[in-house]
């Protein structure tokens, strides 16, 4: 075991990959020589050489259209889009290429690559450097999304998404690169050699794709939360001084859907938060999930605790980042539902 | 303000439109044999006078001539110019076939066989091919069953895309035939992606690539330009430019100021311009960026001149938007007559013997469209309902397990 912040462990998983697989590759804007711009890919140039590790043209869809290709010919290419906000040029070959080849061609071709993105507010990033767009690739049917909340997930996630046969994306909360962050922005930050899931294995180890992870398991609601939310949800819960479960999804496609409905028929109240948008995001397809599956068993509507539908505003981070006050007051609302 | 000085938006328009006499006057077409044949490591910066050029090699009299003339035994020539007949005898039927109602939709690549059949006797049968919808004749010179074609096209019981594409987005992996997609263009940068795996695993094999000149207007055409410049891919990329992209004439992607070959010059990439119905020209240029991307010299460009003899596909009706006889007063012609020509020419074929060539693959195709009807015309679907949950993803997700029980399987 070593101790290691979300940045490392996310090293530690690709070096990991390198060392085992000749064909995985990783390369995007500023990945190289440089080690990228939050210093995720730092040394493993040095350490494998150009033709694994390297620099790409400022494109997003080059980026990941020579990817698809490489898949095709048989590599497994990790590529990274410098912010999850810059993945739309991109869109074209990630939902009508990516997404379809292997149904297209009736298992003839596919593409196991990997896109991994840093997404999330919380940084004073404004409108392009904060953006949560996980609902708009959950929506596409042939990708699987996956959004880590601590170091340890973020390697054995990863190492299962680059192993994966087909095509994932996947999200790395900024805000948590460092520490767990749960929205009290007034407060230092806890580094994660302070937590326990800071302590991550050096070596090779994974965690399979579509299982949640119970961050705190409790009898009178069920939160519903993924990457820098599940740590505000944790901090709500204490606030809110009642015993709430607090479901991490990790993995968004494929979904857990039997922890999530397991907990909500035991708890009978459910709580949804998420950075993005309300309007059509991930959490509208949750509400849904949960109420075809627990109508019976609810004893509250569902709540919805998101970032608003407008733009990321820079001066107004902490009135839109959907923080532990607003998630308590849900919760509130959900107890006396 | 003075009117004089309002600005104007220019609209390019194409020189005859239905009614008009069709005008080729503005192309510039030179003689034969009048360009040198480059080395393969020749520097792009050396090679920009071919993007304005126009490669040829048979002349008006059907004589190969000059510096380019490929090193092609007659019995190779022959089995081209069978390979182009069986292509049109096969795009004539299926257009049959669609009017008769046993498929909803087919594309031609009438007057465009050479493009496609000359490049792909240039390159090697393990080389990849990252096609448009209008490259079939990859597949017949590759010698692919017409049959499994014309069950994709049927969606019966034998297509083995298992009736989930639209009608000719063949992809057949045993001859190197990638998936065609639907949208426009998406397949250059990933032939780049390609090829830049097999430099980077140290493998000899190259790819190439197939788009229409309007689609290099769109973003992935320059994106496939850069990474291939930036990395030295081995790759090919090809602009076949058949003047149109359904209604809209070439000068609407970009072609009055500048060739789609000059493209190329701006990414350090050499772009050679060919005349696309001169099998011989075609086969030469292909067989130069061949030999060029397999020497690690890099890729190139090359920009196939030819015109769209028919109909964009069975959807369309072209005399809404271009003289009728445009067609057939084409200045390059007809590839295949061409060959044919050149063929009898140097006395190693005769009417009598393409006559007798022509009966025998109609009798062909009549025969495979036979064997592919007795498997369902017109969506036979060939599994029930419950394959169409299959190969979303390599094992069916939970979700999909549901649905697919919601629906009664």
């Amino acid at each position: 075991m070593a101790t290691m912040n979300m940045i490392q462990a996310i090293n530690s998983a690709l070096d990991v990959m390198l060392g085992r697989d000749d064909d995985v590759v990783i390369f995007g804007e500023d990945v190289g020589y440089f080690g990228g711009v939050f210093r995720c890919t730092a040394g493993l140039q040095k350490k494998y050489g150009k033709t694994r590790v390297f620099d790409t043209p400022i494109a997003e869809g080059g980026i990941l259209g020579t990817a698809i290709g490489m898949g095709v010919y048989g590599l497994r290419p990790v590529a990274e889009i410098q912010f999850a906000d810059y993945i739309y040029p991109a869109f074209d070959q990630l939902v009508s290429e990516a997404a379809r080849l292997r149904y297209r061609s009736g298992g003839e071709f596919w593409a196991p690559i990997t896109v991994r993105a840093p997404c999330g507010g919380g940084i004073f990033g404004g409108q392009t450097h904060s953006q949560s767009p996980e609902g708009v690739f959950t929506h596409v049917c042939g990708l699987k999304t996956v959004m880590p909340s601590n170091p340890y997930d973020a390697k054995g996630l990863l190492i299962a998404a680059i192993e994966d046969d087909d095509p994932v994306m996947f999200f790395e909360p900024k805000r948590i690169y460092n520490g767990p962050f749960d929205g009290h922005h007034d407060k230092p930050l806890v580094p994660w050699s302070k937590h326990p899931q800071g302590e991550v294995p050096e070596g090779y180890y994974r965690i399979d794709l579509g299982k949640a992870a119970i961050a705190r398991p409790g009898n009178d609601v069920t939160l519903l939360a993924y990457g820098t939310m599940v740590h505000v949800c944790l901090a709500a819960v204490e606030e809110a001084g009642v015993d709430g479960e607090v479901i991490d999804l990790r993995s968004l496609l494929p979904i857990d859907i039997d922890t999530i409905v397991e907990s909500v028929k035991k708890t009978g109240r459910c709580v949804i938060v998420h950075e993005a948008t309300r309007t059509s995001g991930f959490g509208a397809e949750l509400s849904a999930l949960v109420q075809e599956h627990c109508f019976y068993h609810l004893e509250a509507p569902i709540q919805r605790v998101t970032g608003w539908d407008t733009p990321y505003p820079h001066v107004f981070e902490w009135e839109y980042f959907p923080g532990p006050q607003r998630v308590t007051r849900a919760i509130t609302a959900v107890m006396e539902g | 303000m003075s009117i004089g000085r309002r600005l104007s938006l220019h609209i390019p328009e194409p020189p005859a439109r239905p009614g008009d006499e069709p005008d080729f006057s503005g192309l510039k077409i030179p003689l034969a044999g009048t360009q040198a044949r480059p080395a393969v490591d020749a520097p792009a910066r050396d090679l920009r006078d071919y993007a304005d050029g126009l490669i040829r090699v048979l002349d008006d009299h059907d004589r190969a001539v000059g510096d380019w003339t490929p090193d092609l035994d007659a019995e190779a020539l022959r089995s081209g110019l069978r390979a182009m007949m069986l292509t049109r005898v096969f795009d004539d039927r299926m257009l049959r076939v669609q009017r008769q109602g046993k498929t909803s939709f087919y594309m031609k690549s009438t007057g465009e066989e050479a493009v496609a059949v000359a490049q792909a006797y240039a390159l090697d049968d393990n080389d990849m091919l990252f096609p448009s919808y209008r490259q079939q004749g990859l597949l017949v010179a590759r010698g692919h069953s017409l049959v499994d074609m014309m069950c994709q096209i049927f969606n019966n019981t034998r297509d083995r895309l298992k009736g989930r594409q639209l009608p000719i987005m063949y992809s057949v992996r045993e001859k190197g035939f990638f998936s065609i997609s639907g949208n426009l263009g998406t397949q250059y940068p990933q032939a780049v992606g390609w090829a830049m795996a097999s430099a980077m695993k140290g493998d000899t094999r190259i790819a190439a690539s197939w788009v229409g000149e309007g689609t290099t207007a769109e973003p992935d055409f320059h994106h496939a330009l850069t990474f291939a410049s930036v990395y030295q891919a081995p790759v090919i990329l090809n602009v076949v430019n058949n003047q149109y992209a359904i209604s809209a004439f070439q000068g609407i992607a970009g072609g009055e100021r500048a060739t789609f070959a000059d493209r190329a010059i701006g990414y350090g990439v050499p772009g050679l311009r060919v005349d696309g119905n001169d099998f011989l020209a075609v086969y030469a240029v292909t067989r130069w960026a061949a030999e060029r991307a397999r020497s690690n010299h890099g890729p190139t460009l090359i920009e196939l001149f030819t015109y769209r003899a028919d109909a964009h596909s069975t959807s369309d009706d072209p005399s809404a938007y271009r003289p009728q006889s445009e067609s057939a007063r084409w200045p390059l012609g007809d590839p295949i007559e061409r060959l044919k020509r050149h063929l009898i020419g140097i006395g190693e074929w005769s009417v009598d013997q393409h006559t007798q060539l022509a009966a025998e693959l109609d009798a062909q195709v009549r025969a495979d469209l036979k064997e592919a009807e007795s498997y369902g015309t017109l969506s036979t679907p060939p599994d029930s309902p419950r394959s169409m949950f299959d190969d979303v993803f390599k094992e069916m997700p939970p979700h999909l397990i549901k649905q697919r029980q919601e629906m009664g399987y």
